[in-house]
């Protein structure tokens, strides 16, 4: 008893860390507590009174027709550029784990650490140097340049964690290269393969500064529809949207921890 | 003709030389077993007769054919790996079915060869397992059954039991001795563990520095190591350094060093006598040596007296670390095969040692 008491203060958070970190925690997620509140505010005005529960505004959002259609294209953005950033970026972990070549990391990990501004001029100049007009396909192709390195990264650890014996009892066995990519290594890479697919989905989807750079006129995505919105004033409607943005990622996000853990720690 | 033949093969990593013109020949049904400490060469050698490495200069030749530029999956050779290396997406009947699916077998056979192969290593019911759910020992099996369900013309285990503890793997031992002999499957096995290479092999290579030191069966290499690393590397072994001092008849007088004069026959294998002045080593396993409070040396007997510095009582034998009066260190075994309990000597006590002249292993030079 008196043993279990003693380690028990051993492993006891001090008071000021604990109230540091709930200090943290609260400044993290109260704006977004806020948010989700009031999309359920009955009150239009946003001076903080409280005119009971409502659904309204999840209602008007499915009849506004800019925001449908900003978020159709931010569906369509986010899936197209997963799936190529995801073959891609697979190729590139396979790459990176097979060749231990000194720049090829560099190469194509950079972009992660790229300012993303940077990286979103550079892509409008590119644009403009190849006569590519401005909307959904620029949009697509800049988000696959970002989501590549992420993709790249998550694979390359779930190879990290194998067992390189397997792929060669695999050629020991019979196997051609291809059939032992086929059967064993691709299988066992396939978490991490889903994983970095719905990270690179979820970047997509939420990308703020690089779209704003590379869409076009008449390209507006979910993000930038609800920034021009609340540029005039911050309707509720924003609030709803938001939240079901917020809840669309959430689950991704914990999808792709389950699928794998090593996932969010590789971003 | 021999099954597989390593002719003259070197490898080399950078500046290091793995593998150093060795060559050897493996018989059909043969449990051949290349031993060395880490570093040797051994597991290079293996995974360029599996096709997982290239040899710089010389040829892998199986059953008559030069094997250079056949990958691996085209050689009817198969690896047990030290990892075990099952598939941890696949059951156990799914990973053994591999090489067959492989060999593109007709599907009504594969059934019953699977079942087969789960039979010879008693895990019959255990296919629907995955191999995470297994013992360290069943997955080796598992392993077994998995390289072997084709029957390769040679199996190649690299460490396969290096995971397991004492008393499994001494188990597994016998296991894999009898599955050698029921299936007939020539065996190339690995390992740095020169008791294991003993109680395994028909033949042993002695590895060092990627050169093969000795080639012989298990108590050739124990009774007459080659030379100082043989001898040290296989077993325990005083290594007794010493001069000739005469040389008569059928044996020679030689001045060890911190030991004294004592007489030996000459090297059996080259049995050549050595001459006055020459220096050379007597190796002497220390289950060869007589120790005793007090004893008279028989007339075929070198003795020396000394203390006790140390014991290591193993059970079955006591280990005595003996300091001789002349300086040298020693180690003798005394088997405890006494009835009742047996009597030790304590550290300090003084012992005398005794040897057969006959007992030791001559190393020229």
């Amino acid at each position: 008893m008196a043993g279990a008491t003693r380690s028990n203060s051993a492993t006891r958070v001090s008071r000021p860390l604990l109230g540091l970190s709930l200090a943290v925690y609260l400044f993290l997620y109260i704006p977004l507590i806020v948010v989700i509140v009031y999309s359920f505010n009955a009150s239009r005005v946003q001076s903080g009174e409280w005119g009971g529960f409502t659904l309204d505004w999840y209602n008007k959002l499915l009849h506004n027709e800019t925001l449908l259609n900003a978020t159709l294209n931010s569906l369509i953005i986010g899936v197209a550029a997963a799936a190529i950033a995801t073959v891609l970026g697979t190729l590139a972990g396979l790459a990176l784990h097979r060749y231990k070549l000194r720049l090829l990391p560099v190469l194509v990990l950079a972009p992660v650490a790229i300012p993303e501004i940077l990286q979103a001029v550079s892509l409008v100049l590119f644009f403009n140097a190849i006569n590519l007009t401005l909307g959904m396909v620029s949009i697509i192709l800049s988000h696959v340049a970002f989501c590549i390195s992420f993709v790249a990264i998550v694979v390359r650890s779930r190879l990290q964690g194998m067992d390189e014996s397997l792929t060669e009892a695999a050629r020991d066995l019979g196997a051609t290269p291809w059939q032992a990519f086929r059967m064993v290594t691709l299988p066992l890479i396939m978490p991490g393969i889903i994983a970095g697919a719905l990270m690179a989905f979820t970047l997509s989807i939420d990308d703020f500064v690089i779209t704003f750079f590379t869409s076009g006129p008449d390209a507006a995505t979910l993000p930038l529809q609800i920034y021009s919105m609340i540029k005039v004033v911050v309707t509720p409607e924003v609030n709803a949207v938001s939240t079901l943005l917020m809840l669309l990622t959430l689950i991704l996000i914990i999808i792709a921890n389950k699928i794998a853990p090593s996932a969010l720690q590789a971003k | 003709m021999a099954l597989l033949e390593i002719r003259n093969v070197s490898r080399r990593f950078g500046d290091f030389l793995a593998v150093d013109n060795v060559s050897l020949e493996v018989g059909a049904g043969e449990f051949f077993t290349l031993v060395g400490p880490s570093g040797c060469g051994k597991t290079t050698l293996l995974r360029m007769i599996a096709g997982f490495d290239q040899p710089d200069t010389g040829q892998i030749v199986l059953e008559g054919k030069n094997l250079e530029g056949t990958p691996p999956e085209a050689r009817n050779v198969h690896t047990v790996f030290q990892s075990y290396a099952l598939f941890p997406h696949m059951t156990v009947e799914q990973n053994i079915a591999f090489p067959l699916r492989m060999a593109k077998t007709a599907d009504d056979q594969i059934k019953p060869r699977v079942a087969e192969a789960l039979e010879d290593v008693r895990l019959a019911d255990k296919g629907k397992r995955y191999p995470h759910e297994l013992s360290g020992g069943q997955r080796q099996r598992v392993a077994l059954a998995r390289a072997l369900v084709n029957r390769p013309k040679l199996l190649l285990l690299d460490e396969p039991l290096a995971a397991l503890d004492a008393k499994l793997k001494e188990q597994m031992q016998l296991e894999l001795i009898e599955l050698q002999r029921e299936v007939g499957v020539t065996f190339i096995y690995v390992t740095h563990d020169q008791g294991e290479a003993l109680a395994l092999s028909h033949r042993i290579a002695v590895m060092n520095h990627g050169i093969i030191e000795q080639l012989d069966e298990p108590s050739k290499v124990y009774g007459f190591p080659k030379n100082r690393f043989v001898a040290d590397f296989i077993g325990t072994c005083n290594l007794w350094e010493g001069t000739v001092t005469s040389a008569g008849e059928r044996d020679f007088v030689l001045d060890l060093d911190g030991i004294g004069t004592a007489r030996a026959i000459p090297n059996t294998t080259t049995k050549a006598m050595p001459q006055p002045g020459q220096r050379g080593c007597l190796t002497l396993r220390p289950e060869k040596l007589r120790i005793a409070a007090d004893l008279a040396p028989l007339p075929e007997e070198n003795s020396a007296a000394g203390k006790v510095h140390d014991f290591l009582y193993l059970g079955d034998v006591t280990i005595y670390i003996v300091n001789l009066d002349q300086g040298a260190r020693i180690e003798a075994m005394l088997p405890n095969a006494a009835s009742g309990r047996t009597r030790f000597f304590e550290v300090g006590d003084p012992v005398k040692i005794a040897w057969r002249v006959d007992a030791g292993h001559f190393i020229d030079g």
